[in-house]
């Protein structure tokens, strides 16, 4: 039976339910820790999603070597190829991990290497292409044991 | 300086998209850790390896510490003539490293 005391009880709990997730939201938006570091790499220019793709296993045991692999979609011509990808991480005390220089002679735009991982964390890969646009793509990774446990 | 170890296939067809992997033994120390005196251990990591292929750059990475102790990578090269891959290194304290793989092109 649904009283009106009962539903001003439900209407409330609605109400509250909805207040408490609005703050929680904008924090999410405003703390893209990404931002900033972007505009650092690639000089104010917009990154478009999509093109890289970065290979990581979903769950890491150990932070302090996490194989990671990067992989382009480009011809490497010439006239279309893959000029540099970084490697920038959310959490790492010095987020900006690497930057690899390729290009036409590579043949194929991916490289592997093993990283340091400060935590569980969304890992960013931007790549630019020689007409001079900016492509990225991320990989989220689970750490159980962190890296930089000695940092105090 | 530091061992390396570089891996290649001896011998490949003209036009062919090789995989080239190296692995240097460093510590990668990344300035945060302390020694058992306290005293910090300054940051010494690898910054920079360029790869010539032939006297050509074809892959150069600039790294920081979050890449791995014994950094390793591996990337392509399109197999284009016999000859030579020269590997260049240097850490922050400027010790230098050198490697080199030979290549035969058919």
């Amino acid at each position: 039976m649904i009283t009106p005391v009962r539903r001003r009880f439900v209407a409330l709990l609605a109400g509250l339910a909805a207040v408490s997730l609005l703050p929680f939201r904008a924090a999410r938006a405003q703390v893209d820790p990404f931002t900033a570091l972007l505009k650092q790499v690639t000089g104010g220019a917009t990154v478009h999603p999509g093109r890289v793709s970065v290979d990581t296993p979903r769950l890491a045991d150990n932070g302090h070597s996490v194989p990671l692999a990067v992989s382009v979609e480009s011809p490497m011509t010439a006239a279309d190829h893959v000029r540099s990808i970084t490697l920038l991480s959310e959490r790492n005390p010095r987020p900006l991990m690497a930057t690899f220089y390729l290009g036409p002679k590579a043949g194929r735009a991916q490289v592997a290497t093993r990283v340091r991982l400060n935590g569980t964390q969304r890992v960013l890969a931007v790549a630019q292409i020689s007409d001079g646009s900016f492509w990225s793509g991320t990989a989220e990774v689970e750490v159980t044991e962190s890296a930089c446990l000695d940092m105090s | 300086m530091a061992l390396a170890r570089v891996q290649l296939p001896a011998s490949a067809k003209r036009g062919e998209i090789i995989a080239v992997r190296i692995a240097i033994q460093h510590p990668m120390e990344t300035g945060f850790r302390y020694d058992n005196m306290g005293r910090a251990i300054p940051k010494n990591v690898i910054n920079s390896l360029r790869v010539r292929y032939n006297g050509a750059e074809i892959f150069r990475a600039e790294m920081g510490s979050g890449i791995a102790a014994n950094p390793y990578l591996q990337f392509y090269a399109v197999a284009e003539a016999s000859g030579e891959f020269d590997f260049e290194w240097v850490d922050d304290s400027g010790e230098r490293g050198m490697e080199r793989a030979r290549i035969t092109v058919e």
